[in-house]
């Protein structure tokens, strides 16, 4: 179907990220994978989000609440780690 | 007193008691909500009964220790998630929003209704726990204790607690969608009424705080159930990672107890002062930076848990900078009632009440904030005093104040003035005597949750125990002649109060659709004369 | 406001409760990343402190498997995506082929799923009295891909119901469900990003 070509692309560009991460395996364990495949995954999710879930057609009040739940999970993380992170430091 | 009776409206609109629990209407859900929570005060209520007479005695003569235990865990449990929770925003606000709004019904109806449905379904949950014994955790259920070494049903305790979040999640989802997209034409943002804003923060934290209670108890619930977890100290977890979960959620939700009686109290304030809320704007944005800068200070219960100093300073300093919107409100209300024409009606003295009680609970609180102070006070009744001055001399008077206010629109009639100024004069006795002494016991020495204490704190204990007797009685007071005048108060027509706000433009009762046109909004929120 | 022709106006309101429906599915959406986001805290909190457990527990994990599913849920999240456009275009045929393959590929990935955590309880890698090994932190990452991806396993359980109610609903007679399908489509590519993040969280560290 024509309409589908670029349903398909999406999917193409998807399973490449997931072949970048899992071909990272090949090289030797190193500190800077992590961040590769965390920033590979948010890749991953952005295309989703923009384009099966469409948010690139809707904008405003949608966008902000979909943002609103991963911003307000980043407090949570920041604010906990300054209590782990810190934790020995100061007395 | 006349023989006309109000028009029917919803009330008489579907027949018949099932209709009640099929019902679509956010007026009827709005009631059923208001006798389910009800119901959980008065066992809530019991609860802090039995251990206020208990505490009569220093030796405990009454009952023992881990039955007073599983009385605290039951008085929290029950009082904070099946009363002050679901308080305003589901009795007053599912009945008020949409009437306030312009609107025929929340924007999901049959969600509205599942939340009743779900509510009492937890609630159901906990009240067999009860029955079965009971939990004696405390209601912030801390593991490992809770996790490994209790023997109270926690697991159905934290399960009725699970399922009632589910509750809170769907209100407060409606709430946003419906505050958003179903407001009447030319109602604009700044022309909501306050109580609106309020649901409006309120609904954000429910939405954002929730889900995280909910994943708490449930790795709580895993470990106690399997065995296995990720805050036992044994295989290396770390309990304090509970109490983070826990209060990440539990510190907001005490913002979703106060917004919106703040957001009742403007209502009160304006409407019975004949003022516009002084700084409308201002107080609107407060609403909004309490419900944000609330989720950034739950450490504040952590200060002596053994969590990073470094965590703790900052988390002192949130705590300071959420009391500026908070003040500035209290600022704002004072600011109201200059040169006002002041009505002492009973709403009036309710919201009058809770500006007095709220001032004296948010300095509290501000002690608290303080590190230092806190490590001296932290589990002592000074804490316990803090709360109850904020949660029942501000909230539960804000609720009061608003089932007031509202009673005339919600019933069609009116209650007996002189009873109900009566009732908000005895609960307001009685609760300062009940909780001021407790600032007292706390800065003394006196620990909270104990069933046994030191001699020294006997009179003080006496005193409080006496006040609860007055309390009691204040609260009892409402339960009779509210019920009463449904039946045989006077006739309240479209607007007793002589308020604005759409609610008021409609019947008393409403009919089932609210308005027989959608009001068209002109006017700025408080349209009342300016004084002369 | 006002409007010519009865059609007009109910097109109007049937967008109005469009939008309506799509603010409140990412609201709930919005609830959901911070249910599942408690988890990958005290994932990030414990990985921080237990570092090497964490890249020890990633390599008992079944890497092939784990790949395989990911991509198995990223067809169907494609699936989704062709069969909510065929919705909107009326073409019911193409929504129900669209909507079965969704459904299996949800089913296998269950399946592969079930293999997994067989294999676990074989190597008595289940968190318990049972583990084989010293209990410590390795546990803890154990437990962790147990709640987590249990979690995400009941979400797509829950996902599969809505298919099936949505396959009964496009069976004749009625009009497309246009919306329900936009709905569930929102909370299947959701269920699927969630699986992206616990892929590298639990199949990469340490490869």
């Amino acid at each position: 179907m024509k309409a589908s070509r670029d349903l398909l692309l999406v999917l193409a560009a998807l399973l490449a990220l997931l072949a970048l991460s899992a071909a990272s395996t090949l090289l030797p364990p190193a500190p800077w994978k992590t961040a590769a495949g965390l920033a590979i995954a948010m890749m991953k999710l952005a295309v989703i989000a923009l384009y099966f879930m469409r948010l690139r057609e809707h904008r405003g009040l949608t966008r902000v609440f979909a943002a609103a739940g991963l911003f307000w999970l980043g407090l949570l993380a920041v604010l906990v780690l300054s209590d782990y992170l810190t934790r020995g430091r100061l007395h | 007193m006349s023989d006309d009776a109000p028009p029917p409206g919803y009330l008489a609109a579907e027949p018949g008691i099932l209709a009640w629990f099929r019902t679509l209407d956010h007026k009827r859900i709005g009631l059923l909500y208001l006798f389910s929570i009800t119901g959980f005060f008065m066992i809530g209520a019991a609860a802090a009964a039995c251990m206020r007479v208990a505490l009569l005695s220093p030796q405990g003569n009454l009952i023992v220790s881990d039955t007073y235990n599983r009385l605290f865990t039951l008085h929290g449990v029950v009082m904070i998630w099946f009363f002050l929770i679901p308080a305003v925003p589901n009795v007053l606000g599912n009945f008020v929003l949409p009437l306030a709004i312009g609107a025929r019904d929340v924007a999901f109806p049959r969600l509205n209704l599942a939340s009743w449905y779900i509510f009492m379904a937890g609630g159901a949950l906990v009240l067999y726990a009860i029955a079965a014994g009971g939990v004696d955790t405390g209601w912030t259920f801390y593991t490992p204790y809770s996790s490994t070494y209790s023997n109270g049903h926690v697991m159905a305790m934290a399960a009725g607690v699970f399922i009632a979040g589910f509750s809170s999640i769907f209100t407060g989802l409606n709430f946003i969608v419906t505050i958003h997209r179903l407001r009447a034409p030319g109602l604009t943002w700044f022309r909501l009424p306050l109580f609106v804003w309020s649901l409006y923060a309120t609904s954000i934290i429910l939405v954002l705080a929730t889900p995280i209670l909910a994943i708490t108890l449930f790795l709580m619930a895993l470990e106690r159930g399997l065995g296995v977890g990720v805050f036992d100290p044994k295989i290396g977890g770390d309990p304090l990672l509970f109490q983070h979960l826990f209060w990440f959620y539990s510190h907001p939700a005490v913002y979703v107890m106060i917004l919106p009686g703040m957001g009742v109290v403007s209502e009160l304030f304006a409407c019975f002062a004949r003022r516009r809320i002084f700084g409308y704007r201002v107080m609107a944005c407060a609403l909004l930076a309490i419900a944000a800068l609330g989720f950034l200070v739950w450490g504040h219960h952590m200060f002596v848990s053994s969590q990073s100093l470094y965590a703790g300073l900052v988390f002192s300093l949130l705590s300071f900078l959420v009391s500026v919107p908070s003040a500035v409100k209290v600022f704002n209300w004072t600011a109201t009632l200059h040169r006002g024409s002041i009505r002492l009606d009973t709403p009036m003295l309710y919201a009058l009440g809770f500006v007095a009680l709220f001032t004296i609970g948010g300095l509290t609180g501000l002690f608290l904030a303080s590190l230092a102070v806190d490590v001296h006070v932290h589990g002592t009744y000074f804490i316990v005093a803090h709360f109850h001055y904020v949660m029942v001399g501000g909230m539960v008077m804000a609720y009061l104040g608003g089932i007031h206010y509202w009673w005339p629109k919600i019933s069609g009639r009116l209650y007996p003035e002189w009873i109900a100024r009566s009732s908000a004069v005895i609960i307001f006795l009685g609760f300062n005597l009940t909780f001021f002494p407790q600032f007292v016991l706390g800065y003394l020495g006196m620990p909270r949750r104990y069933a046994i204490y030191p001699p020294e704190f006997h009179t003080l204990n006496v005193c409080s125990t006496a006040g609860a007797a007055v309390l009691g009685l204040g609260y009892l007071l409402p339960l009779i002649y509210l019920p009463w005048s449904f039946f045989r108060g006077a006739p309240a027509g479209p607007n007793p109060w002589d308020a604005t706000g759409l609610e008021w433009r409609t019947a008393s009762p409403p009919p089932p659709h609210n308005f027989e046109e959608t009001p068209v909004v002109t006017a700025e929120p408080y349209d009342y004369p300016p004084p002369p | 406001m006002t409007s010519s022709s009865a059609s007009a106006t109910s097109s109007a309101r049937e967008a109005e409760q469009s939008v309506t429906n799509r603010l409140g599915l990412w609201v709930f959406l919005a609830t959901e990343v911070l249910f599942f986001g408690g988890m990958f805290v005290a994932y990030v909190i414990y990985r921080h402190t237990y570092p090497e457990a964490f890249r020890a527990g990633a390599r008992l994990m079944e890497f092939g498997l784990g790949t395989t599913n990911t991509a198995v849920l990223l067809v169907s999240s494609f699936f989704m995506a062709l069969g909510d456009r065929a919705a909107r275009a009326g073409d019911r045929r193409q929504l129900r082929r669209c909507l079965l393959c969704v459904a299996t590929l949800g089913v296998v990935f269950l399946g592969i799923k079930a293999v997994e955590y067989h294999s676990k309880f074989a190597d008595h890698l289940v968190p318990g009295p049972d583990f084989s090994g010293t209990r410590g932190p390795l546990e803890i990452f154990m437990t962790l891909y147990f709640a987590m991806t249990g979690l995400h396993a009941l979400h797509m359980l829950f996902g599969l119901g809505a298919i099936s109610w949505l396959l009964w609903r496009n069976a004749g007679g009625r009009p497309v469900p246009v919306e329900p399908v936009a709905m569930v489509g929102l909370y299947w590519h959701f269920v699927d990003c969630v699986w992206i993040f616990l892929y590298p969280l639990f199949y990469l560290p340490g490869r």
